[in-house]
């Protein structure tokens, strides 16, 4: 599945701003952000597996906050951060 | 060395011998809320920084080179996944290394009010239970939270140099709590404190500590900087004396920072700010002064040769911090951006650094003199 990140996020990804991950569910998605990119998922999740609260995630074009939503490998994922305010 | 913590990322200013000439860094983590960042005392080597930025989750990074290099914790501090209360750290807020006779412990402060512990210098972090799931937390921290403009939050992490198991933390709000078994067991510790807010305003616990401050060498002595007055204690007796009465009553005795002397634990250094009104938090009238007291707060002297006639600023909890000089150098950090410094214990002040982003914290550290790579000076 192709992944967006965004760019506070870059330095996870060796500034790569599109890269793969695997999973049937967000969660799963994230779970494998993680072990390509160590510490990437805590910064968007927190330890109580909830989306932070400044945190968004597209699927294709639809907003999702559950992470358990299932997601099949055609579906682009965008992360990104909530934008208001400037 | 002053080691600088902003809203906008990290900043390392180093001094000359003279501490005459002063030059700033570059920035380390442009943009990336630095909220504490700590040289270890033990080694004088591990760097530790408290981050996190607007969106992204809280975290630590790590740096044996003065800032060169840069790792991030493997295991951020965070409270245990699952857990009754379903609390999530919203930031790492204080950070303290731990007792000399364990090198590579440290403790975090966080808000919400949690405490935690790393054992590897920083690396890994594990939630203190006997804190965090102790049965009175709910009733002594501020829970649910009451989303206060930053938070409420755990600070002044105070290890006794004499038993690395007694230790005092603060909570904003809710009093200064003391454990002598290393965290597995707390009290409050609040006795002759005011809190005024409150209809009986000498509670066993809900206080508000601005900052607290063990002395090194005298560990018996504590101040503490509060909501309601600037206090002393000595210990055994474990009562609250508020010292504020000393100040002038057109000044007040509020503020957030108190600093001590590094050796003589009869001198103490404060910012008072204005805490009338909606609590503006500035200096009173905007005519920034430090104020120091000599004789253990039984009198106070104003100290503002130097400073600007008016200013507008505020100096947060973290941001005042003293050398080991003799005569000791002072220094503090302002939400406009400032540095100011002092040679003379106080009594005359130099602006060193301006136009900086928001300052949150201010470390004086002494480094190795072999932690920095040779081939570089300016992280």
């Amino acid at each position: 599945m192709k992944v967006r990140i965004p760019t506070p996020l870059r330095s996870y990804t060796d500034q790569l701003s599109n890269v793969d991950a695997v999973g049937a569910t967000l969660n799963e998605l994230l779970t494998d952000l993680d072990r390509q990119f160590p510490g990437l998922r805590f910064r968007v999740v927190d330890e109580q597996g909830r989306l932070r609260k400044h945190m968004r995630i597209f699927v294709g074009a639809d907003m999702v906050r559950d992470l358990e939503t299932v997601v099949d490998g055609s579906a682009e994922i965008t992360l990104m951060q909530a934008l208001s305010g400037g | 060395m002053l080691l600088v913590g902003t809203r906008k990322g990290a900043f390392f200013i180093r001094g000359d011998e003279q501490r005459s000439a002063w030059t700033v860094s570059e920035p380390s983590f442009l943009g990336h809320i630095a909220q504490h960042l700590v040289l270890d005392p033990r080694d004088r080597r591990r760097l530790v920084l408290a981050s996190s930025t607007g969106h992204l989750g809280p975290t630590v990074f790590l740096s044996d080179d003065l800032g060169h290099t840069w790792s991030e914790a493997t295991q951020p501090p965070a409270f245990r996944s699952g857990e009754r209360l379903g609390r999530s750290l919203k930031s790492v807020f204080w950070l303290t290394p731990g007792h000399p006779s364990q090198p590579g412990v440290w403790w975090a402060g966080g808000s919400p009010q949690g405490l935690f512990t790393s054992r590897d210098g920083g690396d890994t972090w594990e939630p203190v239970d006997g804190w965090n799931d102790h049965p009175m937390w709910e009733t002594w921290a501020e829970w649910p939270e009451q989303n206060t403009p930053d938070g409420s939050m755990l600070h002044s992490i105070n290890i006794d140099p004499r038993d690395a198991s007694h230790m005092y933390i603060g909570l904003s709000s809710g009093g200064v709590f003391e454990t002598v078994d290393g965290g597995l067991d707390w009290a409050p510790i609040n006795a002759g404190c005011e809190a005024s807010f409150f209809p009986d305003p000498y509670p066993e616990f809900g206080h508000d500590p601005h900052c607290v401050r063990l002395h090194p060498l005298h560990p018996d002595r504590i101040y503490q900087q509060n909501h309601c007055g600037i206090y002393r204690m000595d210990r055994p007796e474990g009562r609250w004396v508020r010292i504020g009465e000393n100040m002038p009553k057109e000044v007040g005795d509020i503020g957030f920072p108190v600093e001590l002397h590094p050796r003589d634990p009869d001198v103490a250094w404060v910012f008072p700010m204005d805490g009338t009104d909606v609590w503006p938090r500035t200096s009173p009238e905007g005519r920034p002064a430090v104020y120091r007291t000599r004789d253990a707060g039984e009198s106070w002297t104003r100290c503002d040769s130097g400073l600007p006639e008016r200013a507008w600023f505020t100096v947060k909890r973290q941001a005042m911090t003293a050398d080991n000089n003799d005569p000791v150098g002072l220094y503090f950090g302002t939400t406009s951006g400032e540095v100011w410094a002092s040679k003379d214990e106080g009594s005359s002040w130099t602006c060193i650094a301006a136009h900086l982003p928001e300052i949150y914290s201010l470390e004086f550290a002494e480094p190795a003199a072999d932690a920095e790579p040779a081939s570089k000076s300016n992280p």
